[in-house]
């Protein structure tokens, strides 16, 4: 007989069906507001500290509810963004700056699902809130500063061999030095050559003087780049850390760029200025002659004072300061090449090589720390009104002894992993080569419009949706009806596909789901068209519906891959705004594929297969 | 319900001089106003900062021109958007002044003006941001269209290619020349809905050709003219319908979506109406133009068979 699916299409149907159905269910039970509170670097989260948030909440008479312990974090929900954001004050205040409290909005997703892996759609900030920026690393002012830094170099090198120069300066190309004679310049480039093999050197001659160009090669300056991305890239992390935002996305775009983007924040004056903050950095001696204990218990002796290590053990270490961040001209981690074991070097400009040249000279066998200084916000309740205040972080990053007299270059060793070392490199390098960064696009949606375009969203596919569904029962009668299934269905699968995906939904990505509902239908049409055709042709229902299936396919396939095309095109061309479009259209055209061809047949079939039938509702 | 009932036999093809006339038209009012008014570009292309804000209550915009004013913005362009209670500010870019620092500023001296301002959106686009976007737009538009040229070429016949890019280029110009006769904000969504109404366009195209390849192939006798109005009455109440179920979505977009998605579904709305009639016009004229014959669609070894002398 006609018109009849063989078993295994029905249960690749159903499978289908129930798989979108599940991965689509967790949009069905929304979000609730939370705050999301993890450890900071002295700070661990327990049972303790989730009845001393509960308990302070309480107290506030906030209401909260739930407070979970998850591994690492402590999750409290609300049942309001109100009551969410009057808690966040008190939270902060209660626990300090050792804990990151962070505004968050937490699937309220059931466990069954979570297990599943079933997670709602990610929402992109112009739905939830939040900030985007796109900021741009100086690359230039990046290599100027290592040009700086080679040109102080150059010039103690001939000042100590007693090279005569007329002058020494670091220009865009290079640093350019002028001799009065040309021995001198022979001279100079034999030593600068074997000193700095990293330079290029170029003979220039200008004014009647002999000069050579030193210039750094394309690697180097790659490098120099490379470094520079990554320090900004880890300097915003920890800001961002600072700021207390749950879901930050903080990565690289192209060889200078970063793009960051903070859902929930909504002080973007605030934003805008922890990100800009700059650490700092500072080698110190390590008051070995007094005891740390008795410093501790009062005692501290003048010179020196009482500095922490991250897991709050507490050191003793002079005032005077050896070295600071912006001496540092590169830092980098690597294997030690006697013990195998993880290290880092660090380089210095000729200016931090002299001070540590004097300082190593006296204390060969004795340690020396690094301390890391930054400016973190505190929030405290004062009279029932938060009150925020800088304050001043530093931190001990690291002991080291030394082990012979050094300058410039020098290898820290006795790390504990090549994790910790690449770490303690990305934090040297943080005070050194800061190369400036500036935001060149900034996208800051507030939380009413993100609200109202959620809303203003979903109504609209909603009432568009209804209106296809009515339009195709009333034209086109029970195949319209099966029509509005697949529909249904098609719509179901975009939900599920975009959630299983974790693809950001935008306000543009909504519209290109309405898009496709309206598009999808134009298989069914096709068909139903078709179907319609044949029968006016006198065939009987049963050849009109398999023919009417038949010759449409090549049309739909022809049509919906031509509309792929330009979805791909937007995909890769397009940022931002044109992104999310592209990937709901380029979703929902495939899965119209699917339900339209495949589900309205198996329905029809259904109905109509494997019988006599003399009309059809169409 | 049948919009069309019977079997048509609209003379489509004999108004294909009305129709090539009227497309001629609305292109030179189109390259008209595109060429001596140009495009309100948004910010996204032009760089600039756009800030969005929302009142308790209506409010008159001369007051917050004269606020902005003061705080040293005197080029301002300040509208209403969407209600009288919203007004969106656009400030072209400045160099002096750092962009962040710029919208805090501005965002201050409406509050001095009007303490129950409330932020809804920011965007600051840097110059060169927007020439890049500018850049990649154009790229992509120049990209989707070659795409398509090249999958109509090898699924059809190359006389199909030409027509139906035409079509394609004759929706955009006049989508966009609606946009440059209005002044209507042009920003990046509008561009994406641009790219939409290619392939929507494309589609109904499509959906022609098939019909008239399969014609061509199937009608032992007619002149070309004959195959293509045939093909158009077979495939027009599909057409309609699509474009009816398609436009319903996008006018719940337009009406119920909120105003920042508005210049989006009103091109998407204007391309679908377009994009309908070029492809019972534009796409087949062209072709037409081009002198498709049957000879052309026959499969390669029917065709040495059954050569009939119509070859070109």
């Amino acid at each position: 007989m006609m018109n009849q699916y063989p078993i295994w299409k029905y249960l690749l149907l159903v499978v289908v069906l129930v798989v979108g159905a599940v991965y689509a269910l967790p949009n069905v039970y929304g979000e609730d507001p939370a705050l999301q509170i993890s450890g900071g670097r002295n700070a661990s989260i327990d049972e303790a500290v989730r009845d001393r948030v509960v308990n302070t909440l309480d107290t506030a008479g906030i209401s909260v509810k739930q407070a979970e312990v998850k591994p690492g974090q402590l999750l409290i929900r609300f049942n309001d963004t109100e009551t969410q954001l009057r808690a966040v004050d008190f939270v902060k205040s209660e626990l300090g700056t050792n804990y990151v409290v962070a505004l968050n909005l937490a699937p309220a997703t059931p466990g069954w699902l979570n297990s599943l892996n079933a997670l709602p759609m990610y929402l992109g900030l112009d739905l939830r809130g939040g900030v985007h920026f796109l900021m741009e690393v100086d690359m230039k002012a990046a290599a100027q500063r290592a040009l700086e830094g080679y040109s102080t170099d150059v010039r103690s090198l001939l000042r100590e061999a007693r090279i005569r120069y007329a002058m020494i300066r670091a220009e865009a190309q290079g640093v350019r030095v002028m001799f009065r004679s040309n021995e001198d310049r022979e001279k100079a480039r034999a030593l600068i050559s074997k000193e700095l093999p990293t330079l290029n050197l170029q003979d220039i001659d200008a004014d009647a003087k002999q000069g050579l160009l030193a210039s750094m090669d394309e690697q180097e300056l790659r490098d120099i780049e490379g470094f520079a991305l990554q320090q900004n890239i880890l300097t915003l992390r920890n800001r961002v850390n600072e700021l207390g935002v749950a879901e930050p996305v903080i990565v690289q775009q192209g060889g200078n760029r970063i793009v960051v983007q903070l859902p929930g924040v909504q002080d973007t004056a605030e934003a805008k200025r922890i990100l800009g903050a700059t650490a700092t950095l500072e080698y110190r001696a390590v008051d070995t002659e007094h005891d740390v204990q008795a410093a501790v218990s009062g005692t501290v002796p003048a010179g020196s004072r009482i500095y922490y290590e991250r897991d709050g053990n507490p050191v003793l270490l002079k005032k005077s300061v050896i070295v600071t961040g912006d001496q540092i001209v590169n830092a980098s981690s690597g294997l030690d090449q006697q013990t195998g074991g993880p290290q880092v070097s660090v380089m210095l400009d000729a200016k931090g090589a002299r001070s540590m040249l004097n300082f190593t000279k006296k204390s060969v066998g004795k340690p020396m720390a690094v301390v890391f200084i930054e400016n973190k916000t505190e929030t405290r309740i004062v009279n029932g009104e938060p009150v925020r205040t800088s304050k001043k972080i530093e931190e001990v990053i690291s002991v080291a002894t030394i082990r012979d007299v050094f300058s410039k270059r020098f290898q820290t060793t006795g790390l504990d992993s090549p994790q910790e070392a690449h770490e303690l490199a990305l934090l040297l390098r943080s005070g050194a080569l800061a190369a400036p960064i500036n935001i060149i696009e900034e996208r800051t949606i507030g939380p009413s419009l993100g609200k109202d375009n959620i809303e203003q969203g979903f109504n609209s596919v909603i009432i568009g949706f209804i209106a296809v569904l009515v339009f195709m029962a009333l034209y086109y009668r029970v195949f319209g009806l099966v029509a509005d299934l697949a529909l249904a269905l098609n719509l179901v699968l975009i939900v599920a596909i975009l959630s299983m995906l974790q693809a950001t939904l935008t306000m543009p990505g909504i519209a290109g789901i309405v898009l496709t509902v309206g598009m999808a239908v134009d298989a069914n049409v096709l068909i139903f068209e078709r179907i319609r055709e044949e029968l006016r042709n006198g065939n009987s229902p049963q050849a009109s519906i398999h023919s009417g299936y038949e010759k449409a396919f090549s049309t739909i396939a022809d049509a919906n891959i031509t509309t792929l095309i330009a979805a791909v095109v937007l995909l890769s061309y397009g940022t931002g705004a044109i992104k999310g479009f592209a990937v709901t259209l380029a979703i929902g055209i495939v899965t119209s594929m699917f339900t339209a061809i495949l589900g309205t047949r198996a329905v029809i079939n259904l109905i109509y297969g494997g019988r006599r039938v003399s009309r059809l509702s169409i | 319900m049948q919009l069309l009932k019977g079997k048509l036999a609209i003379d489509f093809m004999g108004k294909r001089r009305i129709a090539v006339v009227f497309s001629a038209i609305l292109l030179a009012i189109s390259l008209f106003a595109l060429i001596t008014r140009g495009l309100n570009f948004g910010i996204d292309f032009t760089g600039g900062t756009l800030i969005e804000v929302g009142y308790p209550q209506a409010v008159e915009l001369e007051p917050i021109r004269n606020a902005l004013a003061t705080s040293g913005f005197d080029g301002a362009q300040v509208q209403h958007f969407g209600s009288s209670r919203d007004v969106l500010v656009r400030i072209a870019p400045q160099t002096e002044k750092e962009s962040a620092q710029l919208s805090e500023e501005a965002l201050a001296g409406l509050r001095q003006q009007d303490a129950g301002v409330e932020m809804r959106r920011i965007e600051f686009v840097g110059p060169q941001v927007g020439e890049e976007l500018t850049e990649q737009g154009a790229l992509a538009m120049i990209y989707a269209l070659i795409g398509i040229l090249i999958y109509i070429m090898v699924r059809f016949q190359w006389r199909f290619a030409p027509g139906a890019v035409i079509a394609l280029i004759h929706d955009v110009l006049i989508v966009l020349g609606f946009f440059a006769v209005f002044q209507f904000d042009f920003d990046l969504t509008v561009l994406a809905a641009l790219l939409a109404v290619i392939g929507y366009s494309l589609n109904d195209t499509i959906v022609v050709f098939d019909r008239i390849r399969e014609n061509f192939r199937k009608m032992r006798k007619g002149s070309p003219v004959e195959v293509v109005n045939r093909s158009l009455n077979q495939t027009i109440s599909r057409t309609l319908m699509t474009s009816i179920t398609t436009l319903l979505v996008l006018v719940s977009l337009f009406v119920f979506g909120g105003e920042v998605i508005h210049a989006f579904s009103l091109a998407l709305i204007l391309g679908v109406v377009v994009g309908t009639y070029s492809s019972i016009y534009v796409a087949s004229t062209a072709t037409l133009a081009l002198g498709v014959t049957k000879a052309d669609l026959m499969p390669t070894k029917v065709e040495s068979k059954e050569g009939d002398g119509s070859m070109v």
